[in-house]
């Protein structure tokens, strides 16, 4: 532990701790472009330069290890002489287009500028002009304000696992660059936005609507995915404009996959912005009074024993307010047919570690190996793939890769092995008859996790069963280590399962509930934003969609209930790992949707059956007491272990992954003309090699 | 003067072959076994002795320098890499020794890499040298064909391992930290330091990068021993060395001299003297295009080695002496090599990716006079943000050509800006 | 000079190393540590723009990464820092003038003037027939034979606009002219004779 003095100050650190970050934990600043905590150190800006004694020219402190005694001047006419010139050279060549920049009000070289440049310019040169460059749909670009501090090019290359971006050519001729003109392909291309400390990469969707100052800013959760990314919601009046995200080490670290940050424009297209009643086969805009009537009459007409022929199915995107009023609304018309797992998940019940991430997210970094079984994490929950890549960069790190991706030539962007597509290879590892078995058994914190593609499909209890065998076989519970995993895709999941959004006795789940529709055992279905399942299927059956976007369960519905999407609610989500976070309303939405406990609220008193419950806090508090968990904001305990999971034969077929367009996975994002873009862009291989065959008419 | 008996490379012109034969009648790979049998640290006390200092530019202690390398192995090879990216405006020293004289390059390699105990050397030669790598290969080849490298090299049980690699165009390779990074197949781009080669250099291994003349004299230093060598020369400055005469010199020429020789009689010697005669001068680079200038009334009388130029704010450099007599546009010259500076950033940091450029563009109109007087101190104020502020030394290369023409030759440049105010029409 | 990479009509759509070349490029690789073979990629991008005609097509880039397993932006980067890599065709005898300080003092703006007027071409133009291009590039490090142009792999020394001349003038007329000074001096002796190592000029 070298102890060093900056400043006058005294500080002892840890010995591989740089001069800038030993400044910064005495609260010193030292300005910076290229250096970012979570990037591999460039050293190329010169902006940190400060003074070491006894060293000749000034270092770079943002590189340079602390030592024993030494003594740095971080404000020392040398340092600031240094800095100063640093300064003048990033802008001689940088455009004075600040007033036409989106970077403008929080552009680290604007800000830079004010606190260390000159007043005045001595350049009296041509300054340099750089052609702009394509990067994808997503990220804008105007290169000649580039600074070529090069952190796009290391997230690409560290962070984000694709090596398509590089610095090309030389000296004043350097150019950011894929070269090839062609999109980046990943799925965290929006974060070179965030790290490009200038207006030289900005976002493509938010170009020129906004500045920073007029927009009004909320912390929240996001619901694209299960893994609860920390986000900040920028809005001007009710417009959502841009979703950024927010620092959370355990969750997203800082980054945000581009579906979550892309699909904002879909906020504002397709909404449901009033209820709807189907009149002769037509979906008529209605009041509220009137759609609550109608529904009510529908109840009405079953009689006494209406439980058994009702039906409700959350969808993935549902708060756990919601679905805890919509679960208790059932209680009280006496259906025990309500389920959270739109997609058929084998999963469920009081053994919590049964279902969740139980090594936590930033847990994958303490593990040294991993059987990924039945999931594609890249498009699943690209910020755990984001946490894999990352554990497995540090090195001693073994993956295996059973299904979900589309094989072993599958860019996860970490190597692995890729064992089998099926069930059986998963016996094969259980039994111990497989190589990587031996790998597990070696392994002092193995993980294992299980995406949907191996649990929501008919032997997925025995598939699960399965896995815990595997797990318990190989150490992967300890006392103080889980390494059995659920990675979910959903949002509303665990909150659901956690609250216990499931059959009740004799009550059916979702392929029950559509089957029963299709046959008419179930004559009312309520979804709430339920949009995944099988509409078709529904036979005659009454049709209650609860929700904010017009797709498939809309489409479907004989009465709408406009609802609010994430954004536009203060409400609570649970991700993969049971970690509980409270979303913020950002906007409030629009027309007459409303947020859905509260009309959930609303007609439990037309059914004369009101929840118990008129504000959110008296909500919450009947939340804590129904699932305890829900009142441990942002803490994640142990899951309980038990005998999940249902001994029986496994299938022969291959575990696939659900998503099969990462851009498309939600009706926000169908809503979306961005994610519509990269969807064509990304998923559409046929306009690459429709060109050949066909015309020749030779068939081969 | 030095006698031809003590001029190391006596093939330096080519007049005779460069293979092996030839080589072996020259002395080279005369019982190298017997001086590999005096150990690692005998041979790097030796050189320490010697007093020679690096010759790629710097002039860092030959010997210290491979001291830095471990001396216990951790198994893994560790590598000496000899800079043969010639390329300092004004140096053409190595390509002579690699044209001509490339066994004494290689048994060179051979006697460092096992004082360092490396596994091998990599030569790293600019792309340019195309002929001269086909040399250098070739006597590799019969080096090996021979056994003096290879497994058991010379006999000694060591076995060691020369590879040649080409270059492709870049100035900066020149840099060692460049270097490893192009020999690891990336851009020519500075590494950060610390961490130091010998600690982590190529591959992630313990490395030390020389010159190759630092590296070709080994051989004969330790066969006529470190006092023949610490002989020539003063103090601290000792050896012989081979001087390049460019620029306005009656006979341009590459020699082997004796260290601190005076510089005019350096260029009156070999040279045939400054082209019109010594009073004819005007200024000299005297060590590559990265030293500040000196003007005439300094070279009259100044010593061609590290300290006597150091004390006139110049530099020893490659050695590689541009003579400029009174024709010359000096401002032109200067701002040739600025352009120069430029064209061979790495583009890597700010002060030299930006400030090069700005430099030379300032240079191009002080060399036209379209100027303003104030804009020297402003030039000068710009080299100063520059130099010392850069991951490589490329930034003070670029910054000292600048300053020393300012320091000498100042009014020079007001002049040229006045004249040409002078020439413009008066406003209306 | 600006370099810029050829543009998508003039690259082909696919490169391949002759099976003589694979067995070359192979020999470079092994010159280097296992798993360290991205280390080839400047001699392999060499020996590809050796092959096809002295520029390097994206194509070729591409097929050396796949060879070398690296990503393709990292050769790419490669290929566009070092200046000896030609991004576009060049003539049949790609001539580059050195024109740094040294040999601008001896006199390397003749040499371009020669070129251009025997040439009738601008800097970075190849003539119509295809066999010249005209480059000024930095110090070649021949400064002692200045002024002086590399014509392929071949150093012209000690050029005067007369027998710069005489060179292109052979090179166009399908000969070879003699390599090195052009003055008719060995090497870097000084002119009409060495001043040391007189005793050397034998067989030694």
């Amino acid at each position: 532990m070298p102890t060093l003095t900056i400043d006058g100050q005294e500080i002892t650190v840890e010995a591989n701790t740089t001069v800038l970050q030993a400044a910064e934990e005495l609260g010193i600043e030292i300005p910076r472009f290229c250096y970012h905590d979570r990037l591999s150190i460039a050293g190329n800006c010169r902006m940190c330069l400060v003074e070491m004694e006894r060293a000749p020219k000034p270092i770079a402190s943002c590189a340079m290890p602390v030592g024993e005694g030494m003594v740095i001047h971080t404000t020392s006419p040398i340092a600031e002489k240094a800095r100063k010139g640093a300064m003048e050279f990033l802008l001689i060549n940088h455009p004075l287009d600040c007033p036409i920049c989106d970077q403008g009000g929080e552009c680290d070289l604007q800000d830079q500028a004010v606190a260390y440049g000159r007043n005045d310019s001595r350049f009296d040169e041509m300054k340099r002009a750089v052609n702009d460059k394509y990067l994808g749909p997503l990220v804008a670009t105007t290169m000649t304000r580039c600074i070529m501090c090069t952190r796009c090019v290391r997230f690409a290359t560290e962070i984000a696992g694709v090596e398509e971006l590089g610095a090309t050519y030389r000296g004043e001729e350097t150019q950011i660059s894929t070269y090839i003109e062609e999109a980046l392909t990943s799925e965290l291309s929006g974060n070179l936005v965030d790290v490009c400390p200038v207006g030289a990469l900005t976002n493509q969707a938010y170009a020129f609507t906004a500045r920073p100052w007029e927009l009004a800013k909320t912390e929240s959760i996001d619901v694209h995915d299960a893994v609860g990314c920390n986000i900040r919601i920028d809005c001007r009046g009710a417009e959502v404009l841009r979703v950024l995200p927010r620092l959370h080490e355990d969750v997203n670290e800082e980054w945000l996959s581009d579906r979550s940050r892309y699909a904002v424009d879909g906020l504002a297209l397709q909404r449901l912005d009033q209820p709807y009643v189907r009149v002769d086969g037509k979906l008529q805009p209605a009041a509220w009074e009137t759609a609550f009537a109608a529904i009510k009459a529908r109840l009405d007409g079953l009689g006494e024993d209406r439980g058994g022929k009702i039906a409700a199915i959350a969808g993935d995107m549902a708060d756990a307010e919601a679905m805890l009023a919509l679960k208790e609304m059932f209680t009280a018309l006496g259906s025990p047919n309500i389920d959270c797992r739109q997609d058929g998940a084998k999963i469920g019940g009081k053994h919590r570690g049964g279902y969740l991430f139980n090594s936590s997210i930033a847990g994958i970094e303490d593990a040294d190996a991993l059987l990924l079984v039945g999931c594609n994490p890249r498009t699943e929950a690209t910020l755990v793939n984001a946490r894999i890549r990352k554990r497995w960069l540090a090195g001693g790190f073994k993956v295996g890769v059973i299904g979900g991706t589309s094989g072993p030539g599958d860019d996860l962007t970490y190597k692995y092995d890729y064992l089998g597509a099926g069930p059986e290879t998963l016996s094969e590892i259980a039994d111990g008859s497989h190589a990587f078995a031996k790998v597990l058994a070696d392994a002092e914190r193995p993980m294992i996790i299980l995406g949907s593609g191996a649990i929501a499909r008919d032997d997925g209890a025995a598939v699960l069963e399965l896995a815990r065998n595997v797990a318990e076989k190989n150490n992967m519970i300890s006392a103080d280590w889980n390494g059995f995993n659920i990675l979910h895709r959903a949002a509303s999941r665990v909150g659901g399962l956690d609250l216990g959004f499931l059959p009740g006795d004799g009550g059916r789940d979702v392929a029950g509930i559509v089957d029963g529709a299709g046959k008419g055992e179930i004559d009312l279905i309520w979804l709430l934003g339920a949009d995944e399942i099988d509409m078709a299927g529904l036979g005659n059956a009454f049709v209650v969609y609860q929700g904010h976007h017009g797709d498939a369960g809309a489409h479907r519905a004989d009465v709408i209930l406009p609802g609010a999407a994430y954004t536009e609610k203060d409400a609570t989500w649970v991700n993969t790992e049971g970690r509980v976070q409270l979303g913020r309303r950002a906007a409030y939405p629009p027309g007459d949707a409303r947020e859905d406990w509260t009309i959930l609220r609303a007609f439990s008193a037309i059914l004369e059956q009101p929840l118990p419950y008129d504000d959110l806090q008296q909500l919450r508090d009947h939340m804590v007491e129904a699932a305890p968990s829900m009142g441990e904001i942002d803490d994640v305990a142990p899951g309980e272990m038990g005998a999940f999971g249902v001994a029986g034969d496994v299938g022969a077929e291959a575990f696939v992954s659900p998503i099969d367009d990462y851009y498309l996975a939600n009706a926000i994002c169908r809503a979306s003309t961005v994610m519509a873009d990269c969807s064509r862009l990304y998923t559409d291989t046929t306009t690459n090699t429709g060109s050949t065959g066909g015309a020749t008419g030779t068939n081969g | 003067m030095l006698s031809d008996q003590d001029r190391i490379f006596t093939n330096l012109y080519g007049f005779q072959d460069w293979g092996l034969e030839a080589a072996r009648k020259r002395g080279d790979w005369d019982n190298t076994k017997a001086i590999l049998d005096k150990g690692p640290e005998g041979i790097i006390d030796e050189i320490k002795a010697s007093g020679l200092r690096g010759r790629g530019g710097a002039g860092f202690p030959t010997g210290l320098k491979w001291s830095f390398m471990p001396k216990e192995s951790d198994g893994k090879p560790t590598y000496l890499v000899v800079n043969a990216d010639e390329g300092e405006p004004g140096t053409c020293k190595d390509r002579e020794m690699m044209r001509h004289d490339p066994h004494k390059l290689i048994e060179g390699c051979l006697i460092a890499g096992f004082a360092m105990r490396a596994s091998a050397a990599y030569i790293y030669i600019r792309g340019e040298f195309f002929v001269e790598a086909n040399n250098l290969e070739a006597a590799v080849q019969e080096a090996y064909d021979a056994g003096l490298i290879g497994p058991n090299a010379c006999g000694s049980g060591y076995s060691y391992d020369v590879f040649v690699h080409r270059g492709a165009g870049a100035y900066i390779c020149g840099e060692e930290t460049a270097l490893i990074e192009s020999l690891e197949g990336k851009k020519g781009q500075p590494r950060l330091k610390p961490p130091f080669p010998a600690g982590v250099g190529v591959w992630g291994r313990p490395t030390t990068v020389n010159n190759v003349e630092s590296i070709a004299v080994t051989p004969t230093i330790m066969r006529r021993g470190a006092d023949w060598f610490a002989g020539f020369g003063r103090d601290n400055n000792n050896g012989t060395k081979v001087f390049c005469i460019s620029g306005h010199v009656e006979k341009p020429c590459n020699v082997e001299e004796e260290m601190s020789i005076p510089l005019r009689e350096l260029i009156e010697k070999h040279a045939g003297g400054v082209r019109g005669g010594w009073d004819n001068l005007l200024a000299i680079i005297p060590g590559g295009s990265s030293v500040r200038m000196l003007p005439k009334s300094i070279c009259d009388d100044v010593l061609m080695d590290f300290d006597a130029l150091s004390a006139e704010k110049s530099g020893l450099g490659t050695a590689a002496v541009i003579v400029m007599d009174k024709s010359t546009d000096l401002i032109r010259a200067i701002t040739r090599l600025s352009q120069f500076y430029a064209h061979e950033s790495c583009g890597q940091c700010t002060p030299c990716r930006e400030g090069t450029g700005w430099m030379w563009r300032i240079m191009e109109r002080l060399a036209t006079g379209e100027a303003d007087v104030a804009e020297i101190d402003m030039l000068l104020e710009v080299s100063t943000q520059i130099e010392g502020h850069t991951i490589c030394a490329l930034g003070d290369a670029a910054a000292w050509p600048i300053q020393g023409l300012m320091r000498h030759f100042r009014p020079m440049v007001e002049e040229r800006i006045m004249d040409r105010k002078n020439k413009q029409p008066a406003a209306a | 000079m600006k370099r810029v990479p050829a543009p998508a009509e003039q690259q082909p759509g696919s490169f391949a190393f002759t099976a003589e070349n694979l067995e070359v490029a192979k020999g470079h690789i092994a010159k280097y540590p296992p798993r360290r073979q991205a280390s080839a990629v400047m001699p392999l991008l060499d020996l590809a723009q050796r092959q096809h005609d002295n520029w390097l097509p994206r194509a070729a880039m591409d097929a050396i990464a796949e060879i070398l397993e690296m990503p393709r932006i990292r050769v790419y980067e490669v290929a566009t820092f070092y200046t000896m890599y030609n991004l576009a065709p060049v003539g049949q005898h790609f001539i580059q003038v050195c024109t740094t300080t040294p040999c601008w003092l001896r006199g390397s703006d003749d040499v371009i003037s020669a070129c251009k007027s025997k040439l009738g071409v601008a800097l970075g133009e190849t003539t119509a027939d295809g066999k010249f291009t005209v480059i000024e590039v930095e110090c070649l490090g021949a400064c002692v034979n200045a002024p002086m142009m590399q014509i392929n792999d071949n150093y012209y020394e000690d050029l005067t606009a007369e027998s710069t001349i005489a060179v292109l003038e052979a090179l166009a007329k399908g000969e070879t002219p003699k390599v090195g000074p052009q003055s008719g001096r060995h090497t870097s002796e000084p002119a009409g004779g060495p001043t040391t190592l007189r005793e050397f000029m034998g067989d030694g």
